[in-house]
């Protein structure tokens, strides 16, 4: 059985998303790859923030 | 990118609906018989590989529909085609989440079978031109 963390988990949801939004939803590879990068971005850099947010809530 | 006559008629040939349906049924498939490889092999090594974890982590496949809440999660999983019947003939998953990490893994598989739609779709936008 696999044992990930949650920042793990989260960063492997995140590559294997934007890899697939990158490729469906843009039409050549450079803005595939920029659009891919953004949602990655996006998705980790959401995670940490909210992760910040709720420490502080909870502290 | 311009695409010859010969190939433009090769892939404008044929059902229309092939690609969408070879592409839920197996990830990337849709994009391979476009000859869309690089794209089809991104694809499918992210849809099979977020399915794999999912697996791995003791993610529970959706097998009945008793309420609202499965019936989305059965929906989701029936994303990933084949994968989906595969793993409910070989007992793949767990029957009932008990750790954390099966919760994600549950999560994983659903959004493996949502990602595989969305690639089955983007598909079948190359095949009628709708996508280049």
């Amino acid at each position: 059985m696999l044992h990930l963390d949650h920042f793990a988990a989260v960063v492997l949801f995140a590559l294997f998303a934007s890899v697939v939004f990158g490729i469906t939803q843009r039409d050549t590879p450079p803005r595939m790859f920029r659009y891919g990068l953004y949602c990655f971005v996006l998705f980790v850099g959401a995670v940490i923030v909210l992760s910040w947010v709720m420490h502080f809530i909870a502290h | 990118m311009a695409t010859s006559p010969n190939k433009k008629n090769q892939a404008e040939s044929g059902f229309v609906y092939l690609p969408l349906i070879a592409g839920w049924l197996v990830p990337g498939a849709g994009h391979f018989l476009l000859r869309k490889w690089g794209r089809g092999a991104l694809l499918s090594l992210s849809i099979l590989a977020m399915f794999s974890i999912g697996i791995a982590m003791q993610g529970k496949i959706y097998a009945g529909a008793h309420d609202i809440l499965e019936i989305l999660g059965m929906a989701g999983d029936l994303g990933n085609g084949l994968l989906y019947f595969v793993s409910r003939a070989a007992g793949w998953g767990a029957d009932q989440v008990t750790i954390t990490t099966g919760d994600y893994g549950t999560r994983f598989i659903v959004v493996a079978g949502l990602l595989n739609v969305i690639a089955a779709v983007d598909a079948h936008n190359l095949r009628t031109g709708r996508k280049v």
